[in-house]
């Protein structure tokens, strides 16, 4: 489905050895190895390596003092609220999504699974937009909300709805292949034994998913901590107040506080490595 | 599943314009001025072009990435195919400002091209490798599986009957490997049509040249015309839908002559 791929199959225990006609010659071999490797330096390790060189440019103290700096700390303090509130919701959705699609048949499921796709085909600025034009002052509840004395735009309820409408997929999209593959039988089997709908989903259902469902919450926060469009859109960049850490990596780099930017930055390479490492892991654990 | 798709986008894509055309105070006429705008129209010809050189660079890088993953063991192998995720989990905003000190004039290759007078940062050249980026693990992921499944017996009979590696490849692999390629390189379109966090910093953004259509939709909330970032906003929704329904059928594609 758009935007989502599946969990790769851990690399390296596949190593057929076919019969020396139906393989390439050694030396084709290594080239391509050697060429893959370029390609991956070239596109990926490199971007890594410069937030690294260029966070630490003019030594440690700078580095620490563009951490340690009250407004950085209120964006850190921002991303992970907003993360602590968005990825449980998206959890517990996504576990029901991909529940209701994959045990039982009814109608309009195919419109379920491309609805949520949604996220991942329209751009993350129009995802931003739409609470715009839903909640902001020439919105709909615009009136109503501003009579109320409630801010949702330019404030913490908008970057979290605009959030939420981001990383709303991620965990049912990793879960509904999982789910399809294991089938009902096992569930089944469950009620003819006698147990309840409750019981059936933490004793069956969810031990089977565990480890599909930590990839689907990992991701899910990784871009939840991350996501730049949608939460720019309906942030209003107030510093110390609603911004987030990559709003807060655009504001140091738009006032050539480069350093300073690449200090932040590099936080958010920790958790994207974080990310990548913890995926490992559970794919190898899904895959035994 | 192609025609949900179609029916999903007439559902929910018409209401949803006809709702926000009127909230805004968006007129046809006015749709119709903003649409054939000409800084408009460039920014979704920056967009579409260099969405779409970025998603063929990605096809074929990553159809060799794939390749050397799924077919040769060597040492780190885990390791490299660990990075290929990399893009789909750095926030897209530190992407952007890496990749801009990588190809800008003092930075590690932008130097290098200065000489020669490629301009990589600022210029659309910039958008193409910022995309690639974002692109690339879409290409790889989508091939992999393929590549996996794929039945050795037939190279090995082709072997045997005389033809040589690259004729099986071209005549045996390569078929079998364009579905995946194309959904693959659809997937990479449509992310790079609507990123923005990646490209903002590089792009350089000057209206008609480098200006990509997320971006103008940025400037024109930021002027408080809701009704213009409404007008380019759905002409975008309307390419991304029709890219969802294309990636759709491309898969079922991919699903059948996997089979």
């Amino acid at each position: 489905m758009a935007g989502t791929v599946p969990a790769a199959v851990p690399a390296g225990k596949r190593g057929t050895s076919p019969s020396p006609a139906a393989a390439e010659k050694t030396w084709v071999k290594w080239t391509f190895i050697s060429l893959a490797g370029l390609v991956l330096l070239w596109l990926i390790v490199l971007p890594l390596i410069t937030v690294l060189s260029e966070a630490l440019k003019k030594g440690w103290e700078v580095y620490i003092a563009a951490l340690s700096d009250p407004d950085a700390l209120s964006a850190l303090r921002l991303t992970l609220l907003v993360a602590a509130i968005a990825v449980p919701l998206n959890s517990i959705f996504g576990v029901i999504a991909a529940w209701t699609i994959t045990k039982f048949r009814f109608k309009g499921k195919n419109l379920l699974i491309t609805l949520l796709d949604l996220p991942f085909a329209v751009s993350p600025v129009i995802g931003g937009l739409i609470f715009v034009l839903i909640f902001g002052r020439q919105g709909w509840f615009g009136p109503w909300l501003e009579s109320h004395d409630i801010k949702i735009i330019f404030a913490v309820p908008g970057i979290v709805l605009a959030t939420l409408f981001v990383t709303f997929p991620f965990v049912a999209k990793e879960l509904i292949p999982l789910m399809e593959d294991q089938g009902t039988k096992e569930e089944e089997a469950a009620v003819t034994l006698g147990a309840k709908g409750w019981q059936i989903f933490w004793r069956v259902t969810l031990p089977n998913i565990k480890w599909g469902l930590l990839y689907g919450i990992i991701l899910c926060n990784a871009r939840a901590m991350g996501e730049f469009g949608a939460v720019s859109v309906v942030s209003g960049h107030i510093r110390g107040e609603t911004n987030t850490l990559p709003l807060h990596v655009e504001i140091l780099y738009n006032e050539y506080q480069f350093s300073a930017s690449f200090a932040v930055a590099s936080l958010l390479l920790l958790l994207a490595v974080i990310t990548l490492l913890l995926k490992n892991w559970f794919t190898r654990k899904n895959a035994h | 599943m192609g025609l949900t798709v179609l029916y999903m986008s007439l559902v929910v894509l018409v209401p949803l314009s006809a709702l926000l055309l009127n909230q805004t105070g968006l007129t046809w006429e006015k749709f119709w001025s903003v649409a054939t705008d000409p800084r408009v129209l460039a920014s979704y010809r920056v967009s579409l072009t260099t969405a779409a050189l970025a998603a063929f660079a990605d096809m074929i890088l990553g159809l060799l990435l794939a390749w050397v993953l799924v077919r040769y063991d060597f040492p780190g192998k885990k390791w490299w195919d660990a990075l290929i995720d990399l893009p789909f989990a750095l926030p897209t905003a530190v992407a952007g400002v890496a990749l801009t000190a990588i190809y800008s004039a003092n930075g590690w290759i932008g130097s290098l091209l200065e000489p020669l007078g490629i301009k990589a940062a600022f210029s659309s050249l910039g958008i193409t490798l910022a995309l690639m980026f974002i692109g690339i693990p879409f290409v790889v992921r989508t091939v992999q599986p393929v590549l996996e499944d794929a039945e050795r017996d037939t190279e090995e009979a082709a072997a045997t009957l005389g033809a040589g590696r690259w004729r099986t490849f071209r005549t045996i692999i390569l078929p079998t490997l364009i579905p995946p390629l194309l959904t693959g390189f659809a997937l990479a379109f449509a992310r790079g049509i609507g990123e923005y966090g990646s490209v903002v910093f590089i792009s350089g953004n000057m209206p008609m040249k480098t200006e990509i259509a997320p971006l103008l939709i940025m400037t024109k909330l930021e002027q408080f015309d809701y009704a213009g970032a409404t007008a380019v906003a759905l002409i975008l929704l309307l390419i991304s839908f029709a890219l969802l329904l294309g990636i759709n059928l491309l898969q079922h594609w991919t699903r059948k002559t996997a089979r």
